[in-house]
């Protein structure tokens, strides 16, 4: 095959790139500008490495043994019409991925909702994006990370972001703010802080008060954009009063920012005259995830930011589809084109589409720590596409109890990852070179990612596989395309009408390389590269302010767990590490675990750079290996989560859970640090 | 079980939270029948913030605690303009002018009044006014004209937060203070001399160690010096008085305040009192810290939420808030390098305005000073609250440079050592440049091909083409 252009296989970035057989050069698109980070250089790596699953597995004697396909379709279905009819059709769940195409996402929720008829289906977005989406959601009527093209940053003044890293994680995005001045919220002094014009360091789950006292200071400082607030927004008095009680140093005195550094952070972003508010997973990671982003919206409102031509709100979306992936119906309570599973409207447009009675569709189901949770309890079979939640799930000591518990686990991947490890079935299947389908970027707008090479011999598509299996337990052929191209078709037609409305792209106008960005709500549109300049997707064309208040972590050191514990990631590994850690020049850089201490803290422990320490918290230990580094805050450990086995960082994380987004408290939890017995 | 009565007397910033603290438990009103008796005509608002009403950032609208259909949307009887005349125990009832309010408990949220100083012919009215209420913001505010002669009574945190924002507003502040430096009882004598510096600097007369003898109206003030200061208006900030009357006159043990226990409870257990006119021995006075904390605490209890939530005493700092100056005070201030005990770090930088001291004992924070130091203040300020041992370099922690910046840049490529990561995004080293110019790759551009340096976020792009004509002049 001659060379490709496609898209980088990881985060939400999804630089172009050119693939010649496995030889990866940059390319220049908007998002990347020519850039790539050393995952994206490597990214080839993978597509020959004896790493990849070529045959489907059965666990026989407890071994995972290559069967054949036909075999191994047989048996899972079997076992899938045992449990339906046994336990009910609840009894079977679906755990998804943000890496998923969108045409895999699609399929994936119509083959919970109508082959299996499950109301338990969600997926690893849920540990990713759902506070930020819940957030925007509830301010904006509508969630799209990036509500604006990536490159309008670079005609920033100020720019803030809320702990996001992408220095690190998502390296060619710096250079679209070159030419911002960056505020830089994050306990640890990252390589984007470093970049910073001002770095805060708040005490870990302390970002929402931090939030408002920063907008005190725009109010108290006589920065409130009056009109704006009276014009476009809803709500401004009532999360005022709340705001109100958090003057500087009182905020100071919870976050350990000082009240001058707030306010020049907000008259910094005051005096800009364009500025963007942006946040990351290490805001929104917590219990409050919901309500400290909304604290981030709230300032943009005050400052007049959102849906004003070059200055804005959003967050950066992590995983290569975290945007797409959270559209399309493989959430617990969504239906494709980001529509409400509880909507009879939205319920009566879906079943159309596909061809069933409304009431035949289940309700919401359990969000994903809650699904996880409940695996071996009423839920007897879990098949999972695209993740590998042994690593990735909080407290992930208990998701593998909860694993072996299953009458039937299957995994498809490309790897034998940490899950798959455990399961009783794997299906081998393409990865991203291997195969056709779109994306959704970081920015809204929908790519194609075409294919390049072929997969090896003994892969078959994830879409087939959902065809093969809802074949056999008594699905019609024709409802389960299994051609990529065919099945978008569906998702347009699923789509439209939707927020997220898709149905005026296709694979054609793609292909011409038109830049789509959602909604695209005919053929002829041209889509929406920047929403919100006449008004938010709520019925008014308000944007709501919201009443939240400050409440802090879940969980606070005490005596026994003096410590905080942060978790993220680094620039060489992408997410569980099942595709970088196979890649030898990533682990070079990076071999394995480690835990970045503060020099006295370590020392306290009685432990120095390169010993190897015991992290422990209420729910387990990991041993990593002690990093000190003297601009860590003394009371705080940080610690990425890509390694496997006693190396998990999520061994000992909070699975506390937003009330809003059910997302766990993955950036904060008390531990101890202790020497490791040799 | 039916909802208990409950009348809060008072709606300050006490009250306020307080009636705010039981919604949140009891949103419905199933477990608390709620009343609140107000004897201001207006709605709650925050006192704390009166300061930047008088410096100018906020107005009445902003600083308001409820709005005016609070009261409707959470189930409360809120009585506004209403004075209560007594307290009677034995009916449980709470009189007032018209009417009685049963109560199951009641709850003395009645704060604190002006004091005002033995002054001949210093009385309340259009020329003086205490620092305590809206309307005396605005009365303030409004004689705040640019070169208008004010006095201020009294150099604590108030009379100083009044006296900056007059001086912001260009009147001709003069502060009277009968001891011999500002802020005594939060300060050593170093630190209050800086501060008076720093604000002298900003337009502020002080006179120490002198009191007020005679107000002459529209004149200004005689001191017992002999000496005169002219003013327009005087601001009395000479301290509070907690208001205790309906508790006296209702037989409950008072001692310059309410006494209430850990539960907030006063000498009758169904009468309970919290924030400027109680008294609870881990409390300071005057801070609304304290009386929001109780105020939670109290809210459990009431409402039955946590029927264990005790209340211990508050550690409070104090921070002063004045524009340009950063105050911060906590804990034991007054120790001194005598104490053999103690490790006591102090810096004194009057000209610049700073003046630190930390002291330490067992390597926590005990108590400390940092003025023109905000770092410093914000870091300490978590040393002591969290109870986190102090770094070892104690000057640094002062300075609030414990936490450096990240690595320095070096001046020349020459510095670095060869296993500087040069380039994060492709993990690329000096030492690998270096190679790769001794493979060939002679300049910036076939630097980039070779190693892929640079082609991430491009912020390396410099530091390359610094080491590429290094290596290309050696």
């Amino acid at each position: 095959m001659p060379h490709v252009d496609t898209h980088c296989p990881y985060c939400a970035l999804q630089c172009g790139m050119r693939l010649d057989e496995t030889r990866v050069t940059p390319r220049n698109f908007p998002v990347n500008a020519g850039g790539l980070c050393q995952k994206g250089w490597t990214a080839g790596a993978l597509l020959k490495s004896g790493a990849r699953l070529t045959s489907p597995l059965l666990r026989r004697d407890g071994e995972l043994q290559p069967v054949s396909w036909g075999e191994a379709l047989d048996f899972v279905a079997d076992q899938l019409l045992a449990s339906r009819r046994e336990h009910g059709a609840d009894s079977v769940a679906v755990f998804g991925g943000g890496g998923l195409t969108n045409e895999k996402a699609y399929l994936l929720g119509k083959f919970a909702r109508v082959a299996l008829g499950t109301s338990q289906i969600d997926y690893n977005g849920r540990f990713c994006m759902s506070s930020a989406a819940a957030a925007g959601m509830r301010a904006f009527g509508v969630d799209r990370g990036l509500p604006f093209p990536v490159t309008d940053l670079a005609g920033a003044d100020v720019v803030l972001l809320a702990g996001a890293n992408p220095a690190e994680t998502m390296p060619p995005f710096m250079q679209h703010l070159d030419s911002a001045e960056l505020i830089v919220i994050d306990p640890r002094r990252t390589p984007t802080a470093e970049r910073a014009a001002l770095h805060l360091a708040p005490a870990p789950g302390t970002d929402l008060a931090l939030a408002l006292g920063i907008l005190h200071a725009v109010v108290a400082e006589g920065h409130l954009d009056k009109s704006y607030v009276d014009l476009r927004t809803a709500g401004f008095d009532e999360m005022w009063r709340i705001a109100a009680t958090w003057w500087p140093e009182r905020v100071e005195r919870v976050t350990g920012v000082s009240a001058a550094d707030q306010r020049q952070a907000a008259e910094m972003l005051a005096r800009a005259g364009n500025a963007y508010v942006l946040t990351g997973r290490g805001t929104e990671q917590h219990a409050s995830g919901t309500a400290t982003v909304g604290g981030w919206i709230n300032l943009a409102l005050a400052l007049g930011l959102p849906g004003r031509a070059g200055s804005g709100f959003g967050c950066l979306t992590g995983q290569g589809n975290g945007q797409g992936g959270r559209e399309h119906g493989q959430k617990a309570d969504q239906l494709p084109g980001y529509r409400k599973i509880d909507d009879p409207a939205a319920r009566a447009h879906v079943a159309e589409v596909w061809g069933v009675p409304a009431e035949s569709l289940p309700g919401p189901g359990r969000s994903a720590v809650e699904l996880l949770d409940e695996l071996g309890e009423s839920i007897k079979a879990l098949l999972v596409f695209g993740s590998n939640p042994v690593v990735s799930a909080p407290r992930s000591s208990r998701v593998q109890e909860r694993l072996a518990g299953l009458d039937l686990l299957v995994v498809a991947d490309f790897v034998l990852s940490e899950t798959a490890e455990l399961a009783d079935v794997v299906f081998p299947v393409p990865q991203w070179a291997e195969e056709e389908g779109t994306l959704t970027n970081l920015e809204g707008r929908v790519l194609l990612r075409q294919r390049s090479i072929d997969p090896p011999d003994g892969v078959r598509s994830d879409l087939s596989l959902l065809r093969d299996l809802a074949v056999r337990i008594g699905q019609p052929v024709e409802r389960f395309p299994d051609d990529a191209a065919e099945v978008f078709e569906e998702l347009r037609a699923a789509s439209k009408g939707g927020a997220a409305d898709y149905s005026g792209v296709t694979y054609q106008r793609l292909r011409s390389g038109e830049a789509l960005h959602w909604p695209v709500p005919d053929e002829a549109h041209p889509g929406t590269p920047r929403m919100f300049l006449d008004g938010f997707a709520h019925p008014d064309g308000r944007a709501r302010f919201a009443d939240v208040d400050h409440s802090g972590p879940a969980e606070l050191p005490d005596e026994v767990f003096p410590l905080q514990a942060t978790t993220g990631r680094v620039l060489q590994h992408y997410q569980s590490g099942a595709q970088t850690r196979r890649i030898a020049e990533l682990t070079a850089v990076v071999p394995e675990v480690f835990v970045e201490v503060h020099p006295d803290t370590a020392a306290r422990s009685g432990l120095a750079d390169g010993d190897r320490a015991v992290v422990r918290s209420r729910r387990g230990e990991t041993v990593a290996q002690v990093r000190c580094v003297p601009s860590m805050r003394a009371d705080l450990v940080f610690m990425p989560f890509h390694f496997p086995g006693a190396a998990r960082a999520n061994l000992v994380t909070n699975p506390a859970l937003d009330p809003v987004s059910r997302m766990p408290e993955f950036k904060v939890c008390a531990v101890s640090l202790a020497r490791a017995e040799a | 079980m039916s909802a208990r009565n409950v009348v809060i007397i008072g709606y300050g910033m006490a009250g306020a939270r307080l009636a705010d603290e039981i919604r949140r438990r009891d949103p419905e009103g199933d477990r608390v029948r709620l009343t609140v008796l107000g004897e201001e005509p207006h709605p709650a608002y925050n006192r704390v913030l009166l300061s930047t009403v008088v410096a100018g950032g906020m107005n009445a609208d902003t600083v308001r605690l409820h709005d005016s259909e609070w009261a409707a949307q959470t189930q409360v009887d809120l009585r506004l303009g209403t004075r209560v005349t007594q307290i009677d125990p034995a009916r449980r009832l709470v009189r007032t002018e018209t009417e009685d309010f049963p109560y199951d408990s009641v709850v003395l949220a009645t704060g604190a009044a002006p004091w005002m100083p033995p002054v001949e012919g210093l009385e309340l009215g259009p020329e003086v006014v205490a620092f305590r209420t809206l309307d005396d913001c605005a009365r303030i505010v409004d004689a705040a004209r640019p070169g208008a002669p004010v006095a201020v009574l009294g150099g604590g945190l108030l009379g100083l937060e009044a006296a900056r924002g007059l001086a912001g507003r260009g009147a001709n502040v003069t502060v009277v203070h009968p001891q011999p430096h500002v802020l005594e009882r939060q300060l050593d004598s170093g630190a209050g001399r800086v501060l008076a510096r720093r604000l002298a600097e900003l337009g502020v007369t002080f006179r120490f160690e002198v009191t007020a003898a005679r107000h002459l109206p529209g004149d200004g003030l005689k001191l017992d010096d002999g000496s005169f200061v002219p003013a327009d208006l005087v601001v009395v900030a000479a301290g509070v008085r907690p208001e205790t009357s309906l508790a006296e006159a209702a037989g409950l043990a008072v001692d310059r305040g309410i006494l209430v226990d850990d539960l907030l409870r006063t000498s009758d257990g169904r009468i309970h009192a919290l924030g400027d006119c109680a008294r609870h021995p881990g409390a300071p006075a005057g801070l609304v810290q304290p009386a929001w904390e109780q105020a939670a605490v109290l809210a459990d209890l009431l409402t039955g939420a946590d029927a264990t939530a005790r209340y211990r005493g508050t550690r409070t700092v104090t921070r002063l808030k004045a524009r340009d100056i950063d105050l911060a005070a906590l804990g034991e201030t007054q120790v001194t390098s005598e104490d053999a005990a103690a490790e006591v770090v102090t810096f004194d930088d009057p000209s610049g305005g700073r003046y630190g001291k930390l002291v330490v004992r067992g390597d926590r924070v005990t108590g400390a000073i940092l003025l023109g130091l905000p770092d410093a203040a914000a870091t300490v300020t978590q040393l002591h609250d969290r109870g986190t041992p102090v770094p070892e370099d104690r000057l640094a922690v002062l300075l609030g440079r414990a936490m450096p910046a990240g690595a320095p840049t070096a001046a020349s490529p020459a510095d670095l050592p060869a296993s500087t990561v040069i380039c994060r995004c492709n993990a690329v080293t000096k030492g690998r440049l270096i190679e790769a110019w001794r493979g060939g790759a002679t300049d910036a551009a076939a630097l980039a091909r070779t190693t892929r340096a640079t082609t991430g976020c491009g912020s390396c792009r410099d530091t390359v083409g610094a080491v590429a004509d290094w290596l290309a002049a050696q």
